[in-house]
């Protein structure tokens, strides 16, 4: 147990909207093994999306407990929420969330920056990890040159760039076309065999389906939390010599 | 994060929109470039006005006699002679204040060369006069106090003369020229003091010792000093000190009844330059401040373009944030992008006002003088102008919630 790289205990969040509060959690616990790959499912307002920020150390919850990396993250400041988000997380966001008119390479070498890596290593880990989502050849492609599969991968690129326990997809699919979704879910599940914990928020069960635990949240509490067999992100023979457009 | 970084990331985000930062820029480049330009051309002014004043002498007074009343009409001064070579003697001796006295005895006479012939003011002084204009001399030896005493038949010529009479090339000194038909030996050229304020040739005159010219020249009473009175004050002193003492003395030994007014007159050039300086300073400052306040509007506009700027750029903040980009970093950033504006903007305007400056003199035949602390001063306060109207858009981008900024569309 603490081996396991998130330790949530009854974690709550209510938000304040004028004179009403919106209770987002309600108590909620979850330990997410290392290594592991974890679905979040759950309908818009099901307070999937909140969970998501505080574990993201984007948020910080109203009340219980958020151990990550075995370290209490739930009452820090913002400084030190920024670095763990910049040495303990990676993410991955539906809309790519890549900065326009910049390279790849300097895309991905963004969090190396605010991490105070010397300019030679954070090329060279750059340049790394767009070779391991396979664009080891377009780095100095901008976005706009980029199609959306590529962007994504640009986008788990930048991700992995600091080595971090744990990668966070928000929806990482939902602006794709199913083909490229497939094999966007193909790399994601290739990082968890590698050792990477992964958290993947979405509300499509396809997607859910890649994941080998699902836990569905309703009503900002946990509804239900199942393992179940992974499916393999695989293309359709027919399709498969079309390759990534 | 080093300060590097940041530059650079800030240097890439304004090349990201090169014509809008170029339109953001102009509003401090012409302020600074106008701050500069005016002081230059008001600085410039200054210093053709003191040199000017310098030429003429430096804590120099001019004591003119008095002025006639024939019938009711006045002369004006100088026209009654009431300052004698016994008040010469006693300023000299009697006032702390007064470092030299020389007397200034003017008249037009024809100067005659071997080749030549020029009409120019003679003036009879003391060597003491050279050194209240502090005026040396280029060719030969000024005379001396001896040449006074004994009434030596020697002159020194202005350049103007000495052209005129001998040629720029040839050295005159040694040479014989008539004045009123008397034969002088040419002693000396004196150096070349440019023109007066208004245009009056200052080397176009010829100076004799003042014994040789009430003897040879003038003519008439002897008693009475023939022109005005040409007084170094003693700088530690002042001139205004200077000119109360010489009143006393004058009107103690002139006789003159209190209340009643002053048979001779006394101007300080010193006062006159000092007035003259504090017009034009006056002037600079006047003009300086209002191509400051258009510095302050150019501030003001960066202000404008980087709170657009950090709205349109919320999601790239948000992107910042989650990689983990802290607060401070983002604050530094578009600091520094408001700096970058502000001091490029600065130096552009350092050099436009320069070259603008330059223009204008050269149009117009004034004089400029480019000030380094000005220069150091405008482009600073360029720099101050960015981060004082940078902190406000640098400071909301820095506070806004990633969360937000990452949905902002």
């Amino acid at each position: 147990m603490s081996d396991a790289p998130i330790v949530v205990e009854d974690l709550t969040k209510v938000y304040r909207m004028g004179d009403v509060e919106v209770k987002a959690l309600r108590g909620v616990s979850l330990t997410i093994e290392a290594g592991s790959f974890t679905a979040i499912m759950g309908a818009s307002g099901s307070g999937k999306s909140t969970l998501m920020n505080i574990l993201g150390c984007l948020d910080r919850p109203t009340s219980g407990r958020y151990l990550l990396d075995g370290r209490d993250v739930s009452r820090l400041d913002v400084n030190d929420l920024a670095e763990m988000r910049n040495r303990s997380l990676g993410f991955v966001f539906q809309n790519f969330s890549l900065l326009p008119r910049t390279s790849a390479l300097e895309n991905v070498e963004l969090p190396l920056i605010y991490g105070g890596a010397p300019a030679k290593q954070r090329h060279e880990k750059a340049m790394h990890a767009l070779g391991r989502v396979g664009l080891g050849g377009r780095a100095d492609h901008k976005p706009n040159q980029l199609s959306g599969g590529q962007q994504q991968r640009v986008a788990i690129a930048r991700a992995l760039v600091n080595s971090p326990r744990i990668l966070l997809a928000d929806e990482p699919t939902g602006a794709l076309d199913s083909r490229t979704s497939i094999e966007i879910m193909a790399l994601i599940q290739e990082l968890g065999v590698s050792g990477i914990t992964v958290i993947l928020v979405t509300h499509e069960p396809d997607i859910a389906a890649y994941a080998s635990r699902l836990v569905v949240v309703k009503d900002g509490l946990i509804q239900s939390d199942i393992r179940q067999v992974p499916e393999k992100a695989e293309l359709p023979p027919a399709d498969a010599e079309g390759g990534a457009s | 994060m080093n300060p590097i970084q940041t530059l650079f990331i800030s240097v890439r985000a304004l090349l990201r929109n090169k014509m809008r930062s170029f339109l953001t820029t102009l509003g401090v480049v012409i302020g600074v470039g106008a701050v500069i330009a005016m002081v230059a051309i008001g600085e410039g002014a200054k210093a053709s006005v003191s040199a000017q004043f310098a030429a003429m002498g430096t804590d120099l007074l001019i004591v003119m006699s008095g002025s006639s009343t024939a019938s009711g009409a006045r002369g004006g001064a100088g026209s009654a002679p009431t300052l004698t070579w016994e008040d010469v003697k006693a300023l000299r001796t009697q006032v702390r204040s007064v470092r030299y006295v020389a007397p200034n005895l003017r008249s037009n006479g024809q100067v005659v060369s071997e080749e030549q012939n020029w009409m120019a003011p003679i003036t009879g002084t003391t060597p003491e006069y050279f050194s209240i204009r502090t005026w040396p001399a280029t060719k030969g030896t000024l005379f001396t106090q001896s040449d006074v005493d004994t009434g030596t038949k020697v002159v020194v010529l202005g350049q103007t003369v000495a052209n005129n009479l001998f040629g720029a090339d040839t050295n005159p000194v040694g040479q014989l020229v008539r004045i009123n038909n008397i034969p002088f030996e040419v002693v000396a050229v004196a150096a070349s003091k440019g023109q007066s304020a208004q245009g009056q040739d200052y080397d176009d005159v010829v100076f004799v010792p003042s014994s040789t010219f009430q003897a040879k020249i003038q003519g008439g009473l002897q008693k009475f000093v023939a022109g005005s009175l040409f007084i170094g004050a003693d700088p530690a002193l002042g001139t205004a000190a200077a000119q109360r003492e010489i009143t006393e003395l004058l009107r103690e030994r002139h006789q003159i009844r209190p209340g009643a007014p002053d048979d001779f007159t006394i101007r300080n050039l010193s006062e006159m330059a000092n007035a003259q300086q504090e017009g034009t300073e006056t002037m600079t400052t006047l003009l300086a401040s209002i191509a400051a306040v258009s510095l302050l509007v150019g501030g003001i506009g960066i202000m404008n373009i980087m709170l657009v700027s950090v709205t349109e750029r919320t999601r790239e903040i948000g992107v910042r944030m989650a990689v983990g980009a802290k607060p401070r970093h983002i604050l530094a950033q578009f600091l520094v992008e408001s700096l970058t504006l502000s001091l490029l903007g600065g130096l552009l305007g350092v050099v436009l006002g320069t070259i603008s400056a330059q223009q204008l003199a050269s149009r117009f035949g004034w004089t400029m003088l480019i000030r380094v602390d000005v220069t150091v001063v405008a482009v600073g306060f360029s720099a101050f102008v960015g981060v004082v109207f940078g902190l406000y858009p640098a400071y909301k981008a820095s506070r806004l919630d990633p969360i937000q900024a990452l949905r902002f569309e």
